[in-house]
């Protein structure tokens, strides 16, 4: 066992992990955070994808002792409490989700692509989400959400 | 104004943007305190007989606390086969495998463990000692090695009888064009895999928490399972991740857990992984079908033949029941004087077969769609023009055909139009004209769709479908709703109170809709074959209505005047005495008093069948036969529209996945039985760069089986994409002399029908 000490949505926590513990297992299982989900073993899907130091990360693929000393933000920690992130309005303003498994995910890397690109394109933006599978949406209203959530910056920043 | 028909936004979503779904692995309840993993054995060869399963190794590994074989189940009854008195009743399966294994991934043992992790080690160290046989694949298997010996046959049953094709039926046409094409098979892969967890209470009966697309069959079919009666089982349905028609019932796995933590006494949960997903959740599709289709050279229809051969995979389940679906709309929307179908169902080495989002009606819509392509071909008539001639007349009272359907309301000719209206389709074909002309690497490709689909069947003949909902309004001004649909990202928590806000003046957020637990809701139809509104959501207006005529009593008795001079103020929810609105009573004061609430069953005369056109647009890259999908414009027209913005996200959703059938998805195996699709990196399942935004316009023709005018919209889209895509793909090719190209039209499978096709050209020319 060892022990790591890393920020969870902003506040700090320290555990005793088994070092072949993923960053998922540890977020769903030791902290309870169970929004990042696992839908594949093959780093496919990005259900699990979170914030590591503000970049997206799939979860499943970090080791929980990799993320010690890092800051770590999943969709429970996007928004305070009852209120919704930019993003997450944008995903329910759009019906950007049907079943929800993906949508965490989703919206971490849809975040985490902002970030990065405030104003994609709908190419880019679908270069984007491609490692962000939804068997749902078709991703059509994904894609209106996240062009939705970068023009609602624009006006924000405006 | 009325809030039915606008753009209401989910009241779901909130908490699935947030903290997330809870589905059945982040249940957490007092039950499961505790509780074990149970990891699967599965079995690592297609077809073998099973000598000896040694667990002992497996028990002395860390952390486990039991493990299971088939022969400690073997008291309990072997699954029959589906479609009893059709399919050889000697096809049978058990739990887990006793003496053989017939498909890749098949159960064998179980391992329990204190944590998860350990299962995953433990598993790898139970001994199976198999003594492998020949594996049986493809739509023509031979007799030399049998699945189920008992049987003496392959062949799991027959659709209608082969021998009664009448050798006739083209005779007078002056064009006869017969093909055989795949319908290949697909995994259904929801984002969340199968999972389950199971608790005994003291008082003998158990609790599963199952993601599940109806609880209370589920309930029924797990009893069945484990010899138990239904009274004894309570199935809680937590959120679901998608289900697609794959999470119909119990399977086989969910009963070894209940039998686990039975045996154990102590509760048990399971999680498959994504690996266990691909081979052992039940496939869609798999079939075959040769399509002969005559007609005049001016385009006229005169007959249609469909044989099909179903794959069955290695147990006869709901796929040996989708030949019967398929034959049912063999002739799809088209008006064609002599048409005949069969089907021969059988076993494999290969996963078995369920529902897949369309469920036996994609396939007979691609089987016809694609004929109607190769006729109009063969005859050198525009695809559009060779549909507008056969489709149906319009009609408003029901159309029966030879098959037995019972068509509802259906204006064809007109959703043909109004979709090669909306894209354009005389400028599409004069820019393929050009590239044509010009011999541009990158070509354009049109394809045309039309389809009909049956939407809300009942159990069977002689059954009316129906659905329960009870309706509550409580004393603090909010109402609960109960239903016996399952909702798994369709949106019924909105839509449902969408249907009683609008009679009850409650604000939809005020509104709570329950579902999925069989104590609660013993009665229940679930969510599939796109019935839940016409049903489900007309059982919640009905029981809203009724529910506001039983407060109208108990409000004329409070205010001590005449019930028909009441009149309901939804804007207040509260009944008022016409002409002096200050003599009033809202109905939660009429709730303190009784429970105010109303169970009501709305039954349906029939199945409805709603219809459109799909046209896909592609450019295909002639030097490498790479697809790209252009364009997506679709009419389906599902009646009256409840809330656009949920009907839109189901024709979205069904749409790509229709795409994705026709030019990537396909499970594939190897000669020995051994997938090769056991992955989300091998299985092609479709990405955001793969599709574009999808155009659709918009027809509603209502129906009258319902007070809604609804109709099913969940798979239409999956079965007017496929053919639409497919045949987009070809024609992009059409004029290197391509007829046809099997699903999935990957790169490689284009690029060599065109070689062939240039083969066969220069062939003919010396």
């Amino acid at each position: 066992m060892t022990r790591i000490a890393l920020t969870v949505n902003g506040e700090k926590r320290s555990d005793e992990v088994e070092p072949r513990l993923l960053l998922v297992h540890y977020l769903r299982e030791v902290l309870g955070l169970r929004a990042a989900n696992v839908g594949c073993d093959t780093t496919s899907c990005g259900a699990c994808t979170v914030l590591l130091d503000g970049k997206s990360v799939k979860s499943c693929t970090v080791l929980a002792v990799q993320a010690a000393g890092h800051d770590v933000i999943t969709a429970e920690g996007l928004a305070p409490a009852g209120e919704l992130h930019p993003v997450q309005a944008a995903f329910r303003q759009n019906h950007g989700l049907q079943c929800g498994f993906c949508t965490p995910g989703m919206v971490m890397a849809t975040v985490g692509l902002l970030s990065e690109n405030p104003h994609p394109t709908e190419e880019q933006a679908r270069e984007a989400l491609e490692g962000n599978l939804c068997r749902c949406t078709g991703y059509h209203n994904i894609i209106r959400a996240v062009l939705a959530a970068a023009d609602a910056s624009t006006e924000v920043s405006a | 104004m009325s809030i039915l028909g606008t753009r209401v936004l989910r009241t779901e979503d909130p908490k699935f943007l947030t903290t997330g779904g809870v589905y059945t692995e982040d249940v957490v309840d007092d039950r499961l305190a505790g509780a074990y993993y149970a990891f699967f054995v599965r079995s690592p060869l297609a077809h073998a007989r099973v000598n000896s399963v040694d667990v002992s190794a497996a028990l002395g590994a860390p952390g486990v606390v039991a493990a299971f074989t088939g022969a400690e189940l073997a008291d309990l009854p072997e699954i029959p086969p589906a479609a009893a008195g059709l399919m050889k009743v000697e096809m049978t399966e058990r739990l887990l495998a006793t003496d053989k294994v017939r498909f890749v991934g098949e159960p064998v043992a179980v391992v329990v463990t204190e944590h998860p992790y350990q299962g995953e080690d433990a598993v790898e160290l139970v001994e199976v000692d198999y003594d492998p046989l020949p594996a049986v694949l493809g739509f023509n298997p031979d007799d030399t090695s049998l699945l189920f010996e008992a049987a003496g046959t392959n062949v799991a049953g027959n659709w209608g009888d082969p021998s009664q094709l009448k050798p006739d039926l083209f005779d007078g046409c002056e064009v006869v064009v017969s093909h055989t094409i795949v319908n290949q098979r697909l995994a259904p892969a929801p984002m969340e895999t199968r999972a389950g967890a199971a608790a005994w209470g003291e008082d003998g009966r158990l609790t599963t928490w199952i993601p599940n697309q109806g609880a209370q069959g589920t309930r029924s079919g797990l009893a069945k399972l484990l010899d138990l009666e239904e009274s004894q089982v309570r199935v809680i349905t937590p959120d679901v991740g998608g289900a697609f028609g794959a999470k119909f019932g119990a399977d086989p796995e969910h009963a070894v857990l209940a039998w686990v933590a039975r045996s154990l006494d102590h509760p048990v949960r399971w999680t498959e992984t994504r690996y266990e997903n691909l081979i052992a959740m039940t496939h869609g599709r798999a079939q075959q079908h040769t399509v002969t289709i005559g007609g005049s050279r001016d385009g006229n229809v005169a007959a249609y033949r469909l044989e099909i051969v179903q794959d069955a995979g290695a147990y006869p389940k709901i796929g040996a029941i989708l030949p019967f679906l398929t034959i049912l709309m063999t002739t799809g929307p088209y008006d064609i004087p002599k048409a005949e179908a069969v089907a021969k169902v059988v076993v494999t080495n290969t996963t078995p077969i369920g529902a897949y989002r369309g469920a036996g009606r994609p396939e007979a819509t691609a089987a016809i769609e694609r004929a109607m392509d190769l006729f109009a071909a063969e005859i050198g008539v525009d695809p559009a023009d060779v549909r507008r001639k056969n489709l149906l007349a319009p009609f408003t009272e029901p159309h029966q055909t030879a098959f037995g359907a019972l068509y509802d309301t259906g204006d064809y000719v007109a959703a043909l139009d109004k979709a090669l209206a909306a894209a354009g389709y005389a400028d599409l074909r004069a820019e393929q004209a050009r590239r044509r002309a010009t011999g541009d690497a990158s070509q354009l490709g049109v394809g045309v769709a039309s389809y009909v689909e049956i939407t809300g069947m009942g159990d069977g003949e002689g059954t009316e479908p129906q659905e329960n909902a009870t309706v509550e309004v409580h004393p603090d001004g909010t109402a609960t709703i109960l239903t016996g649909t399952s909702p798994h990202g369709q949106g019924h928590a909105t839509a449902w109170a969408m249907l009683a806000s609008d009679e009850l003046g409650i604000p939809v957020d005020k509104i709570t809709l329950k579902w999925g637990d069989t104590d609660l809701i013993p009665e229940g139809g679930g969510t599939g074959g796109s019935r839940s509104l016409q049903q489900g959501g007309a059982a919640v207006q009905q029981a809203s209505q009724e529910l506001i005529e039983m407060a109208r009593l108990r409000a004329a008795a409070q205010l001590e005047a005449n019930a028909a001079d009441l009149v309901f103020d939804k804007s207040r929810s509260a009944f008022a005495v016409a002409g002096d609105p200050d003599a009033s009573v809202p109905l939660t004061q009429l709730a303190e008093n009784e429970r105010l609430l109303v169970r009501a069953v709305f039954s349906a005369p029939g199945a409805t069948f709603p219809f459109g056109t799909h046209v896909a647009v592609v450019e295909v890259d002639t030097e490498t036969g790479k697809a790209t999908l252009r364009r997506v414009i679709t009419v389906d027209d599902a009646g009256i529209v409840l809330n656009p913005l949920l009907a839109e996200g189901q024709r979205h959703g069904g749409i790509a996945q229709g795409a994705a059938q026709a030019f990537l998805e396909e499970v594939v195996y190897d000669a020995d039985g051994n997938p090769l699709t056991t992955s989300l990196a091998d299985y092609p399942f479709l990405s955001a760069t793969e599709v574009p935004s999808f155009e659709l316009a918009d027809m509603a023709t209502p129906t009258t089986y319902n007070p809604l005018g609804a109709k099913g919209i969940g798979e239409a889209g999956s079965i007017g994409a496929t053919p639409a895509v497919q045949n987009a793909i070809i024609d992009a090719v059409a004029h290197l002399g391509v007829r046809h190209v099997d699903l999935p039209a990957t790169s490689r499978r284009v690029w060599q029908a065109i070689q062939q096709a240039a083969t066969a050209e220069s062939g003919s020319e010396h």
